[in-house]
């Protein structure tokens, strides 16, 4: 009965062999696309494998880069919507270059291989392949006729290893940062999301990387990279949002949201100091016209503190060790479209502050260009969240999980005071509030951070050296 | 069927004299004739009892009434005592193969004596199916709950799906207690003894149990399993480097864990961890992950139950040195390459489980009395499970079923073992059919297969000069498959085109482990494609994917089984 009623799937194996035989020519009847580019080199387009398929999945390569192929031979097993096939190749030469690789998915007629009729030839083939076909010599790719192509995230960041790896990430066994340890998901979802595992710091048990870590790296790209692109849209946007209609998080936003949550595992607390910023101000004032920001000038105010405070520069993952952090990497968060970066000025105590000032703005361009390399926004030691700009003259801002404390700086502003003499005088005065983790930085330890931080702005002049 | 896998016998064994049984007055109307077994459940007369429903142990042909009458009068009492010995049969271990091996000898008359060491129902009861089927039952339903996708697609909506670990434990402790308690009371009911303590044989036909009590027994059915085996170079502390007598406990749920083997057990482990949120590494030391499955079978297996979820491998390595975390550290696993030996890798992982198969629990058994040398554990027996000794002669009486054997480690192979020796020792020789026992694997959807795989039947093919054909069909093209939305699955069946002989069926999708037994029926008796063809499913079914195996095989010749009555052996 079931043998009337359903009528897809051929169950014998020979069936299978001899449809895929007859739908390859068929496609390529329809559609045919030999490349006349130089001599011959030939696309290996996906073949539709049946009347529904839309795209294929490459289920293995039978043949890798470089083999020679005979005419009837089988070259890759796709999955269709059905089953899977052998593809064959109908001419005889060399398999080139791949452009699908295994577990990728390709509408059907596009090109996943090229095959060169001379092994001279490859060479040129690959160099087709490598320009993604839109080189001049002729329309290589003819747009597919699926529109459906695999979303993927065209966002890979190479990093060169061993230089990126601040001390903080450093995993106990990775040899000194040569190995890469992260989780069996954390890896598939960094191949997935083309995201390169060693520009990560891990949050997970002992640094480990984990999903988490790959997700948030994706998203905080993510919102570097939806700066340029979504300008205009966002203007429109803002006024435009639909009331009362429900929005599935962004992968940004999903990243935040397991951020914040995950933060509410971290025991917190929160100290408050008011600042005199006369001086500082004045010291701005002086040295605005040199390209200095008043974000380094806190920034490096920061680090300097932090230099006398390791304490509260470390941080704690595991809940049983923690590390005092051997750079001072101060974040400065930074909202963009309603999302959120932190653009990490490494090594704060060290660098000038005309360095800082010149590298502060780089950040900030390479971020609105959607170029921050993972290190440039996920290595921070010690975030501060400014929103003074606004007028605000307090809040409190969540600690970033994996660490120590976060500064909330509130705006500088003229404020009646009584000075010890007993006289009433006016003195631009900010409030920070540091919150931190107490499972490893106490109360006496930030109040001494921010006594040390105070003294720096209220006599800022080693902030110049 | 008959060429293939006919077991030859001699005419000596179907007139084996039988005096002793003669003597307590059993009653055998039927001739000895070497006849295919057939497996009960329950003992006669027990039929109220049988909720203790392990899964699918047995393989059930049918029995023809008269035996059971012959044995049902002698049922009651448990058999009259012999002469010269205290029991009719002793079986050292109370697992399900002596447990099987008991209910069949006291249907058949035999006074018999049942000894345990440790608890009744064994590896499978206690650290084994029954517990690991609980586990899976409760990692299924997670699965279906947290697969938005899947649930959208019935208009379901669901909100998010979380567990209790202990909860989950729970489940799977009183799950064995339970089937443990309906094994120990249906011995008990049918007045099985059951005797408390270490056994081991002293002497042909002598038996000791606990501190010093011995009995005799005309004969001794050796059924006293496997533990897990662990290679060396491996600490297992039971915390964080485990076997699946621990994982069984679910006394954690670790982060990250890896699986030291991928067969049955790892696999499953695999489903049930990743369910509840682990992410897993499986080693295996073979080149490919899942050996022993058919090959097919375990390339789809692994694109479905490997290649989405949060598992990653490594294949061609052995484990090994693995030193459990300690002092704040992780554990770590060191690999080596399993053929040139050198250093690969080194992981660190909260917890890893040791799945790399299971020794025999044949220690202290006191062979050495019998003149039995062990082979890495396994007690040798010819193909009636008869023990081999160290002379390669028969040792008379003695018997070794199960995992101490080593021939097919599964409960249900041992409990069938147990009963094939019954038959025997109850005058009717018998020899398994070991190519017509089903195995399952139990993991989401589930996999299983009997008879041979597609290269080993093809091997078989060339040698005995026969064609080997393939028929396959997708569960996407089963109605009931696409209502529950489990489209994803395949069956085959590998087959004699020239006349109609089943080889090997393996399946992999939806209720794959209860869809097998149409198929193991069927090469247990004989049938014949051409003649099951025509035997009729309900519709809409997933036994239909069966059916359509069935329908699409390409049998020459239309010669139809001989019936049963006719068949003697296969």
């Amino acid at each position: 009965m079931s043998r009337l009623l359903h009528t897809s799937f051929l169950p014998s194996s020979t069936s299978l062999h001899s449809k895929s035989r007859s739908s390859v020519p068929n496609f390529r009847a329809n559609k045919p696309r030999i490349v006349p580019v130089r001599a011959k080199i030939r696309e290996i387009f996906m073949p539709a494998l049946s009347s529904t398929m839309t795209e294929g999945k490459i289920v293995s390569w039978v043949k890798s880069e470089g083999d020679k192929l005979n005419k009837g031979e089988s070259v890759v097993v796709v999955e269709s919507d059905k089953a899977d096939m052998d593809v064959e190749t109908f001419y005889d030469g060399y398999l080139a270059a791949i452009m699908v690789e295994e577990g990728g998915v390709a509408p059907v007629g596009s090109a996943i291989a090229l095959l060169a009729e001379t092994e001279e030839e490859i060479a040129d083939a690959r160099a087709k392949a490598s320009g993604g076909g839109s080189d001049s010599q002729s329309p290589v790719s003819p747009p597919p006729p699926v529109s459906e192509a695999p979303a993927v995230v065209e966002k890979k960041v190479s990093v060169p290893p061993p230089s990126i790896v601040s001390a903080s990430s450093v995993h106990p066994a990775s040899e000194g940062g040569k190995r890469i340890v992260a989780s069996p998901y954390a890896k598939k979802l960094a191949k997935e999301l083309k995201v390169e595992l060693a520009g990560l710091i891990g949050s997970g048990p002992m640094g480990r990387i984990v999903a988490t870590d790959v997700e948030a790296a994706v998203a905080e790209g993510g919102a570097a990279s939806a700066v340029k692109t979504e300008v205009p849209a966002a203007a429109a946007a803002a006024p435009g949002v639909e009331l009362g209609s429900v929005v599935p998080f962004t992968t940004m936003q999903g990243a935040v949201s397991r951020n914040m949550v995950e933060s509410l595992s971290v025991p917190t607390f929160r100290v408050g100091y008011t600042i005199n910023t006369n001086a500082l101000d004045a010291l701005y004032k002086k040295i605005k016209s040199k390209g200095v920001t008043m974000t380094a000038l806190l920034a490096k105010a920061t680090a300097l503190a932090l230099a006398k405070h390791p304490v509260v520069n470390s941080s704690c993952r595991d809940g049983n060790s923690f590390v005092y952090n051997s750079s001072i990497n101060i974040a400065v968060a930074v909202a963009i479209d309603g999302g959120l970066i932190t653009p990490v000025l490494q090594n704060a105590d060290k660098v000038d502050i005309y360095s800082l000032s010149r590298k502060w703005k780089e950040l900030v361009d390479k971020a609105r260009a959607k170029q921050l390399q993972p290190q440039e926004y996920n290595t921070g030691t010690f975030t501060l969240s400014n929103l003074g700009m606004f007028g605000v003259d307090r809040f409190d801002a969540i600690l970033p999980p994996g660490t120590g404390a976060i500064m909330a700086v509130g705006a500088s502003q003229p404020t009646v005071v009584a000075t010890k003499d007993g006289r009433i005088g006016m003195k631009n005065q900010m409030q920070v509030n540091v919150t931190a983790d107490h499972r490893v930085i106490y109360g006496a330890d930030l109040a001494q951070f921010l006594q040390t931080l105070a003294s720096i702005i209220e006599d800022p002049k080693d902030l110049t050296f | 069927m008959q060429s293939a896998i006919a077991i030859p016998f001699s005419q000596t064994s179907l007139t084996r004299p039988n005096t002793v049984l003669e003597s307590t007055g059993s009653v055998f109307s039927t001739p000895r004739s070497l006849r295919f077994c057939g497996l009960r459940r329950e003992a006669f007369g027990f039929s109220t009892s049988n909720q203790f429903s392990f899964r699918s142990e047995r393989i059930r042909t049918p029995i023809r009434r008269f035996e059971v009458s012959a044995a049902a009068s002698s049922a009651a009492g448990n058999g009259a005592p012999p002469k010269s010995f205290d029991y009719d049969l002793i079986i050292i271990g109370a697992g399900v193969g002596g447990h099987g091996a008991a209910l069949h000898a006291v249907e058949k008359g035999l006074k018999t004596a049942i000894i345990e060491g440790d608890v009744v129902g064994g590896t499978c009861v206690n650290r084994g199916c029954v517990p690991s089927k609980a586990l899976l039952a409760v990692s299924g339903r997670m699965r279906e709950l947290q697969n938005e996708h899947h649930m959208k697609s019935f208009g379901l909506q669901v909100a998010a799906a979380g567990y209790n670990r202990q909860g989950v434990a729970d489940h799977a402790n009183n799950l064995a207690t339970k089937i443990r308690n309906n094994l120990t009371n249906s011995m008990k009911a049918l007045g099985v003894d059951i005797l408390t303590g270490f056994g081991s044989v002293l002497a042909p036909q002598k038996v000791k149990y606990g501190k010093d009590n011995i009995i005799t027994a005309k004969d001794i059915i050796i059924a006293t399993g496997s533990v897990p085996f662990v290679p060396k170079g491996i600490e297992v502390d039971g915390k964080t480097v485990i076997t699946s007598d621990h994982a069984l406990k679910l006394e954690s749920v670790p982060d990250w864990i890896a699986i030291v083997g991928s067969g049955y057990i790892g696999l499953e482990f695999s489903d049930v961890y990743t369910a509840l949120g682990s992410e897993v590494t499986f080693i295996e030391a073979l080149d490919q992950l899942m050996p022993g499955f058919d090959p097919e079978i375990s390339k789809l297996a692994q694109r479905v139950l490997i290649n989405p979820r949060k598992i990653d491998y490594h294949t061609g390595v052995f484990a090994s040195k693995i030193t459990p975390a300690k002092d704040g550290k992780p554990v770590r696993i060191e690999l080596i390459d399993a053929k040139t030996k050198e250093p690969k890798d080194t992981l660190e992982v909260d917890a890893a489980l040791i799945a790399t198969g299971r020794a025999p629990f044949t220690n202290g058994l006191g062979l050495e009395n019998v003149n039995v040398v062990t082979q890495r554990g396994f007690i040798p027996v010819d193909e009636r499970m008869r023990v081999i000794d160290g002379n390669g002669t028969l040792v008379p009486n003695l018997y070794c079923i199960g995992d101490a054997n080593g021939k097919m480690m599964l409960a249900h192979a041992a409990s069938a073992q147990g009963i094939s020796v019954v038959e025997q020792v109850s005058g009717r020789d018998h020899v398994l059919n070991h190519l017509s026992i089903p195995a399952a694997c139990f993991t989401h959807p589930e996999i299983s297969m009997v008879g041979l795989t597609e290269p080993q039947a093809r091997e078989k093919g060339e040698k005995e000069g026969f064609k080997v054909s393939v028929v396959k069909t997708s569960f996407k093209a089963n109605t009931k498959a696409l209502a529950e939305n489990e489209g994803e699955g395949i069956a085959k069946m590998i087959y004699r085109p020239d006349n109609g002989e089943i080889l090997g069926v393996h399946i992999f999708g939806l209720h794959a482990a209860d869809l097998i037994h149409e198929a193991s029926n069927a090469i247990a008796l004989g049938t014949r494609i051409q003649d099951i063809k025509l035997a009729v499913h309900a519709h809409p079914t997933l036994s239909e994917v069966l059916d359509e195996l069935f329908k699409a095989a390409k049998v020459e010749s239309h010669v139809t089984t001989r019936t049963v009555s006719e068949k003697v052996a296969v």
